[in-house]
């Protein structure tokens, strides 16, 4: 499965259109992490425990993303985008969409 | 009463926050001049005589937290206005940081070009009051091999 954020394959020929494919995932951080966070907040720096938790989160759409994109036959995944956006306080959506297509 | 604890958690975020701020600037460098042969560009497509090369998605990101000198000089800048130079290092760090990590990620794959860098800003908590304040930096983009 090719994965990529522009509109082609460079050296391959897109043979069929499959149309928009996508994956999220709703995340909320635990209370520990929330308690180091807090104390990060006084002494600066980065925040290690939300990143990898973002980052997992990431993985975990595209993986569902490309889980559709087989399902309905493609090889790869054209023109993706990510986009975030907090459902409530504390809790953070990730949505990652593409087009499928079958490419040579 | 009051002034004390605050003025004691400003004193802390100033020492470590300038600290930290200032390492992670020299490893900021240090990184970039390192990684200098794996090239960036917001161009949508890679030239023509690139076609021949695969490509892979490449990613970054960075959550990285304001200390609390930063988020005392900003609330007293929202008085008057201006630059609030604090806030400002703070996303410089983090946009530096997630290019970094996704050069990093590029690198690892083989991948010596990335094409089409998108770089995206989140903030996890909108500046509520007791909310942790916190900036995240997702860099992506295609990586051709």
């Amino acid at each position: 499965m090719i994965v990529s954020n522009i509109e082609i394959i460079p050296g391959k020929r897109i043979t069929k259109h499959l149309g928009m494919v996508q994956g999220n995932t709703v995340r909320t951080k635990h209370l520990g992490r929330d308690i180091m966070a807090g104390l990060k907040n006084i002494v600066g720096g980065e925040l290690v425990g939300y990143t990898e938790l973002l980052n997992d989160a990431r993985q975990e759409a595209t993986d569902r993303m490309i889980e559709q994109a087989k399902s309905i036959g493609a090889n790869a995944v054209l023109n993706v985008r990510f986009s975030t956006s907090s459902v409530s306080a504390g809790a953070a959506e990730l949505f990652v969409y593409g087009t499928a297509v079958v490419v040579d | 009463m009051e002034l004390v604890p605050l003025l004691v958690l400003t004193i802390i975020g100033y020492l470590s926050g300038s600290i930290i701020e200032r390492r992670h600037f020299r490893s900021i460098r240090e990184r970039e001049s390192q990684l200098i042969g794996i090239l960036t560009f917001s161009a949508k497509l890679p030239p023509a005589e690139d076609f021949d090369k695969q490509s892979v998605l490449v990613t970054g990101n960075v959550v990285i937290s304001v200390d609390y000198f930063k988020h005392i000089s900003a609330a007293l800048r929202n008085l008057i206005g201006g630059r609030v130079v604090a806030y400002e290092t703070l996303m410089d760090r983090a946009r530096r940081e997630a290019i970094l990590r996704m050069k990093t990620d590029a690198k690892e794959k083989g991948a010596s070009q990335i094409f089409n860098v998108k770089l995206e800003t989140s903030s996890i908590s909108k500046g509520g009051a007791n909310q942790i304040g916190s900036v995240e930096v997702f860099a992506y983009g295609t990586g051709l091999i």
